[in-house]
């Protein structure tokens, strides 16, 4: 079971997610917790998965749906504090390379303040 | 000392959780370190995954059958399901770049990088999987 909490830090919204993002009920509240966040405009969205212990590959999937989402919409989408083992899956993945992985807050949210090109692969339509 | 551990499960998400727990308690009791239980945990709960959604397709009459056997050289996981055979050579490459940003297919990816050895068998009757993960020989003592 996964835990999310919103919170907003200026322009950025901080959402600390804890426990579990599996097939499931886990990969299932990150994306409602994304899509309602974007449908309420808010598209500076900052993960931090200090408190997530385990991700499968359906929520790797829920990870990069979610940055998908977040950059058509104009927006964008980074990750703060990952755990060794979440790190290592994001390595052996390669999804190390898409996401903008940040382990302090406060540089995180000045980051999404100086990104005018965010990185990352281009995204097709 | 050669131990042998079957369990079935019905094709439900469920399943997965208790595939997974089953297989962080063989791996515990096989002496295997916090991260190498992770490991083989998890490439477990991947092929269940596979096997309950992509090849029983969530049929409650038909089983997912997973044997633990465990030898003085490795530990065997064989995961079986149902289906109509799942063929992994039309798996892309999750690491492509053009795949990357998919959400689905990287299940089996997982299970590969995280055992030393996996053996797919499809056939008209389910497929079979074998996760193969060697146990490190113990340094001898010094006395």
């Amino acid at each position: 079971m996964i835990k999310a909490t919103c919170r907003r830090i200026d322009t950025v919204t901080v959402v600390d997610l804890g426990g579990r993002i599996t097939l499931g009920d886990g990969s299932t509240t990150l994306r409602d917790t994304v899509r309602n966040l974007l449908g309420q405009g808010e598209t500076r969205i900052l993960l931090n998965l200090g408190e997530v212990s385990y991700i499968d590959s359906s929520g790797l999937g829920e990870l990069v749906s979610a940055f998908t989402l977040v950059r058509r919409s104009g927006g964008d989408l980074k990750l703060l504090n990952l755990t060794r083992k979440v790190h290592d899956l994001l390595q052996i993945t390669k999804l190390y390379t898409v996401f903008d992985v940040q382990d302090d807050e406060a540089r995180a949210i000045a980051a999404f303040g100086r990104a005018n090109a965010p990185a990352g692969p281009q995204l097709a339509h | 000392m050669e131990q042998h551990q079957a369990i079935v499960l019905d094709s439900r998400i469920e399943s997965v959780e208790e595939a997974e727990a089953a297989a962080e308690r063989v791996a515990a009791g096989a002496g295997f370190d916090e991260g190498e239980r992770h490991r083989i945990a998890m490439a477990v709960r991947e092929i269940t995954v596979n096997a309950v959604m992509h090849g029983n397709a969530y049929d409650r009459g038909k089983k997912v059958t997973i044997e633990f056997d465990l030898t003085p050289e490795e530990l065997v996981v064989s995961i079986r399901d149902q289906g109509s055979g799942f063929d992994t050579t039309v798996v892309a490459d999750p690491l492509a770049p053009e795949n990357l940003l998919r959400q689905s297919g990287r299940g089996i990816f997982l299970a590969r990088a995280f055992m030393d050895e996996v053996e797919v068998e499809p056939s008209g009757s389910g497929t079979s999987v074998r996760l193969i993960k060697h146990r490190q020989a113990k340094a001898p003592s010094r006395s």
